[in-house]
């Protein structure tokens, strides 16, 4: 980079022009992700459950709030689900501090396209990207530091919401009615097999979710399920053609109590 | 060896300037306008794809007049001074100050050291959290900067429709007033009435949340 002529700003071209980590690498502030062999031995924070699925207006995501290490509770109000852009939810599971700096990336990323083009990348556009995101953090997945996404979003050109779930190598399927993921998921997804069907509305949908997300907690010790004593709630997000919007803390509240009371 | 002709910097310095102003007295203006909500901005530009006010970052809107590869390459660096600054720290790190400072910088080493200046002035808009913490800089081909209050005006004919402008403005307007002082100022100065996609126009407005950078539709300029 020429410092000099262009005082701080980064003038050069950089390729392909509105790739952020393009940037960032030129710069020499590029994520760097080699390990020694022996740092295999760390016990990250992880296990999680987030869960995604299709309701009538779009897609809702929810995930639990816990962070765990090794037998510790490392904490109780971690945020797991983020919005990526106007339409569109990325969901998190594995090592929390490497997924956050990841979501972090990924969000700077999309706006960064779309100032530069002037236009939003397409939902496959920016599940395609993740997906590279994902497989760049490959040395780092085999030392232990896995981390595993969801994402979803309103397609405006399809008209629908979408959902695609992923795996540690960095690929991205495409889910047709729901997913979940994180150390919860198999029982999370094996309650909405069950309470999925096409048009749930926003508060069927919410409800589905919370009741999900308590049937993970009731079986995986490493998934929070609602604390209602000390008011700590899943973070419940929907994407529609109106873009995307957190449900307020009361209604995700009068959810987990009903489910509470289900589950007992 | 050859000895280049003498020039004196002076005469240097007049020519570059004189080429640059040219080329940007060519072109046409865009103004800034303070209301009640924010800062709109507005340009006489008849391509519906080719912008001249861009989003720099949360709270930051640019508007480059001249030529458009040139404030356009500017326009670009700034969102990526922008975006690597609130990357690195935090979002609210980001300022137009430091960035008309970047600015100012770059164009005035072209002016001075390139074969040709750049033939642009832009302007940056930052919406404060009242109406008194707006900012509006303006720097010009050689890199002087300066800040303006209420009114900022850059290319084309920019001391009439200043002139006009800040007769017109009064301070808590609601837009659409703002946008009808823009319009008015526009068609005074060209001494026509403009068709309604001749206009690009778009606001930084503070009750928008993050993203502060709205582009105006065709009918909220018709409307005024």
């Amino acid at each position: 980079m020429t410092e000099g002529r262009a005082g701080g700003l980064p003038w050069d071209p950089v390729v392909p022009a509105a790739s952020f980590t393009a940037l960032l690498q030129s710069r020499g502030l590029g994520p760097r992700w080699s390990l020694p062999a022996e740092a295999g031995s760390l016990e990250p924070p992880e296990a999680t459950t987030v869960l995604a699925f299709r309701y009538a207006d779009g897609v809702l995501m929810a995930g639990d709030r816990r962070a765990t290490a090794g037998n510790v509770i490392a904490h109780r109000s971690l945020q797991k689900v983020f919005p990526a852009d106007t339409l569109s939810a990325v969901a998190i599971s594995g090592v929390a501090g490497i997924a956050i700096e990841l979501i972090r990336l990924f969000q700077t990323e999309l706006e960064h396209y779309e100032k530069l083009e002037g236009s939003r990348l397409s939902l496959e556009g920016k599940a395609n990207h993740l997906a590279a995101m994902v497989r760049a953090q490959l040395p780092m997945a085999f030392q232990g530091l896995v981390v595993v996404p969801l994402f979803c979003g309103f397609d405006e050109v399809a008209g629908r919401g979408r959902l695609y779930s992923y795996d540690v190598v960095g690929g991205r399927y495409e889910e047709t009615d729901f997913t979940a993921t994180g150390s919860g998921g198999p029982y999370a997804k094996a309650h909405l097999r069950g309470a999925f069907r096409e048009g749930l509305t926003e508060d069927e949908a919410l409800g589905v979710a919370v009741e999900a997300l308590v049937a993970a907690a009731e079986e995986d010790s490493a998934t929070g399920g609602p604390d209602l004593q000390r008011g700590i709630y899943p973070n419940v997000v929907v994407i529609s053609a109106q873009g995307f919007s957190e449900l307020a803390e009361d209604r995700v509240a009068a959810a987990a109590r009903r489910a509470m009371g289900e589950a007992r | 060896m050859t000895v280049p002709f003498y020039v004196p910097p002076e005469q240097l310095m007049k020519d570059r300037a004189e080429y640059a102003r040219k080329g940007i007295a060519r072109g046409k203006s865009i103004a800034a306008v303070e209301y009640a909500d924010g800062i709109l901005l507005v340009a006489e530009n008849p391509s519906g794809t080719l912008h001249k006010i861009g989003e720099i970052y949360d709270r930051i809107a640019f508007a480059g007049a001249g030529k458009y590869s040139e404030f356009e390459a500017l326009r670009v660096a700034g969102i990526r001074h922008a975006d690597l600054k609130g990357y690195s720290y935090a979002r609210s790190d980001v300022t137009a100050k430091s960035l008309a400072n970047a600015y100012s910088h770059a164009l005035g080493q072209i002016f001075t050291q390139e074969v040709k200046p750049y033939e642009v002035g832009i302007m940056l808009a930052e919406v404060g959290e009242t109406t008194a913490g707006n900012l509006l800089f303006k720097i010009t081909y050689d890199g002087t900067l300066s800040a303006d209050d209420h009114v900022a005006v850059i290319g084309g004919q920019e001391d009439q429709l200043a002139a006009l402008l800040r007769q017109s403005y009064r301070p808590e307007a609601p837009l659409g007033e703002a946008v009808q002082w823009a319009v008015a100022a526009f068609q005074t100065v060209g001494a026509r009435t403009f068709e309604v996609h001749e206009w690009e126009a778009a606001v930084v407005d503070r009750t928008l949340g993050r993203r502060a950078f709205r582009r105006l539709a065709a009918e909220e300029m018709a409307g005024a």
